[in-house]
């Protein structure tokens, strides 16, 4: 037998004593639990907010695109803002699973399966908006390259936003297949388990008759590698690919050849936030804390000033850029950014995600629970603001002062926003009640290394010297 | 589509079941399957399976995923219907890449994810046995064939004497079939319960 061992420095994952059984008691039960009474408001005020954004959406489509506030001067306002803001949301998810996994970080076990699902929830929200922003919303099909009677025209592949279809749709596809094999296990685990026979079956349907046979899992470790490798480069192209939206075009703010690297590091930064925002809660209300403990969220919180330090380099790099490239617009789309009407939304953003994460650097602030659920939703709106910014400050004040303007949002547009916020969290509220929160079998997987309990019964073989420690232990 | 008799082990801990696997394999009996949890490493090597080639077909998907994308965009570009983007070549590879690398990745994953559900056999819908209940759970179950010459008794005392919990005679069928969790199949019933 090896030994299973790992070193005292680490935290345990796992905490309290716990058995396999137990793993499974832990996280199966809000699924068996009718739930409480937060969740049923929760719930329904999540479908109240997506009913609004569903009439929102309704009233753009009939009225046209006049109804929202974007105009000649100013094309994209909040709809691509957001679409920005859930895409870069959607980043975490993946990278936890996927880039994590790679560097072989123990701690993902933990979060990694509510990422992943926050991660599909996110891209959902976000395709909506390029979709209505399209207006003829009806012709959407018109990007899709299949041989039609116009001629076979195709769509123009050299087109960034061409290539963001691609991203987008391929990113979605890939982090369900990856989050649903996860799932086949855990919901075998669910199934066998199962008290009513609705449960029995809905839960067999959804495990694809998964038994666990040694082969299976073979061959799930491997898939799950392969996965993690393939979805690594991939969850990098996407936002790289989102920033080409604007660094390929010639617009005085946008055409910037650092957007790619300012937009992964951003939106792995508005990611983990938003993971920050719903385990805090998920954790307290869903008993999980021995699982998501702060050492988890402290882990994140690294990833967060880490990921907000590189935002704030990229902030400064590109003042300094339109400076030092002498550039007249360059210069001034720049003024007109920090100084023009739309100075608050610069300094918000400045201050969310280049000043307060800094705090960060504390390590009892990392490990303040209250503190880090405050810090996620001020890093989120500061991330908001950052796609607001350089979106709409680019564009209020072009090149012709006759066509300046101001854009505000209409209701309709907010009431889309809000939508999102519904989708969102009525997804996010099933999945948190029909599916286990945390990976049951990864966490198994790491227990007798990481658990609480396990690492103290190491303590014996923690004194004794190494020679004593190798004569044992060696391979022969 | 086989029902067969199989003589069922359970082990509490994978320190007990590594070495049962052994016996096992050494004994002579014959090895239906080892049920886990969780992924156990070194169980596939204990048991004697190959690698899997799973990756390898990843790879060639991956492949198909990016001649797919090259191949069709300098069709387009070049052949069947030629636009002129501000005087740029037709053949302009490198604004291929991002949906080339896109195409690639999306081929494998799919593929992959196909091939590990046809070659594990599952889909929505399949059923297969459930030699115990835990075995999704804290349980380590090796199933072994009972064959006409072999003696329930025997098999049942030998994987108690390798550390089994738990042990128990069933019918079982082999294989997938169609059908329902919440169903119990007739031969099923003649089961004791476990």
């Amino acid at each position: 037998m090896h030994l299973k061992y790992e070193s005292f420095v680490r935290e345990p994952l796992v905490n309290g004593e716990k058995t396999y059984h137990q793993v499974t008691e832990d996280i199966v039960r809000p699924i068996e639990q009718k739930p409480g009474r937060m969740w049923y408001v929760g719930f329904f005020f999540s479908v109240a907010l997506l009913a609004f954004g569903v009439f929102s959406v309704f009233w753009e489509v009939y009225f046209g695109i006049g109804v929202w506030g974007i105009n000649r001067t100013v094309g994209w306002g909040w709809d691509i803002t957001n679409f920005v803001w859930w895409v870069g949301i959607g980043h975490a998810g993946t990278l936890i699973s996927a880039i994590l996994l790679l560097f072989r970080q123990g701690w993902r076990t933990g979060v990694n399966r509510a990422a992943e699902a926050m991660t599909i929830f996110a891209v959902m929200c976000a395709g909506q908006f390029p979709i209505f922003h399209m207006g003829r919303v009806w012709d959407a099909f018109y990007v899709l390259p299949y041989p039609n009677t116009r001629g076979a025209l195709w769509p123009n592949f050299n087109s960034a936003l061409m290539w963001d279809v691609f991203a987008i749709s391929t990113y979605f596809t890939v982090s369900l297949l990856f989050w649903y094999s996860g799932l086949i296990p855990d919901f075998a685990t669910v199934r066998d388990r199962a008290k009513t026979k609705l449960r029995k079956r809905l839960y067999g349907v959804a495990s694809f008759g998964w038994t666990g046979t040694a082969k299976n899992w073979q061959r799930h470790e491997a898939l799950s590698l392969v996965l993690a490798g393939l979805s690594t480069p991939l969850v990098l192209s996407v936002h790289t690919i989102v920033s080409f939206d604007f660094a390929t075009s010639v617009i005085p703010g946008w055409h910037t050849t650092i957007f790619p690297p300012y937009f992964v590091a951003g939106a792995i930064f508005s990611g983990f936030a938003m993971v920050q925002t719903l385990l805090i809660v998920c954790r307290k209300i869903l008993g999980l804390e021995d699982y998501i403990t702060v050492g988890h969220i402290e882990a994140m919180n690294k990833v967060i000033v880490l990921t907000g330090s590189i935002v704030g380099v990229a902030y400064l790099t590109e003042l300094f850029m339109a400076w030092y490239s002498g550039v007249h617009y360059e210069q001034s789309a720049f003024h007109w950014r920090i100084m023009g009407p739309y100075w608050w939304s610069y300094w918000a953003m400045m201050t969310c995600n280049v000043v307060s994460p800094q705090l960060f650097w504390f390590k009892k602030l990392r490990r303040n629970i209250p503190f880090t659920f405050f810090m996620s939703i001020i890093v989120n709106i500061g991330m908001w603001f950052e796609r607001f910014v350089i979106i709409v400050t680019s564009l209020y004040r072009d090149y012709i002062p006759g066509s300046w303007t101001y854009y505000s949002p209409t209701w309709p547009e907010i009431g889309f926003y809000l939508g999102t916020f519904g989708l969102f969290f009525t997804c996010f509220f099933l999945f948190a009640k029909y599916f286990p929160v945390i990976a049951i079998a990864e966490i198994k997987f790491v227990l007798k290394t990481s658990g609480e309990s396990y690492k103290k019964k190491m303590e014996v073989i923690e004194e004794k010297s190494v020679e004593e420690f190798a004569q044992e232990h060696a391979h022969h | 589509m086989a029902i067969k008799k199989f003589a069922v082990g359970c082990y509490d801990d994978e320190a007990v079941l590594f070495p049962a696997v052994d016996k096992v394999r050494n004994s002579g009996y014959k090895l239906h399957d080892v049920y886990t949890p969780f992924p156990v490493h070194g169980l596939d090597k204990a048991l004697g399976h190959k690698d899997t080639d799973l990756h390898v077909a990843g790879f060639i998907y991956g492949i198909t995923g990016t001649s797919t994308a090259v191949g069709f965009m300098s069709w387009i570009f070049t052949s069947d219907w030629p636009i002129n983007f501000g005087g740029k070549p037709h053949f302009s590879l490198p604004a291929f890449i991002p949906i080339t690398f896109e195409l690639t990745v999306l081929f494998a994953a799919v593929g992959m994810v196909l091939t590990f559900c046809y070659l594990n056999q599952i889909m929505p819908g399949v059923k297969k046995h459930v030699f115990h209940p835990r075995q999704t759970d804290d349980l380590f179950v090796i199933a072994l064939e009972i064959g006409e010459h072999t003696s329930e008794q025997e098999a049942i005392d030998f994987l108690k004497s390798t550390g089994a919990m738990e042990t128990s005679v069933q019918i079982a069928e082999s294989e997938w079939w169609y059908g329902r969790f919440d169903k119990e199949e007739e031969y099923e019933k003649l089961n004791p319960a476990v």
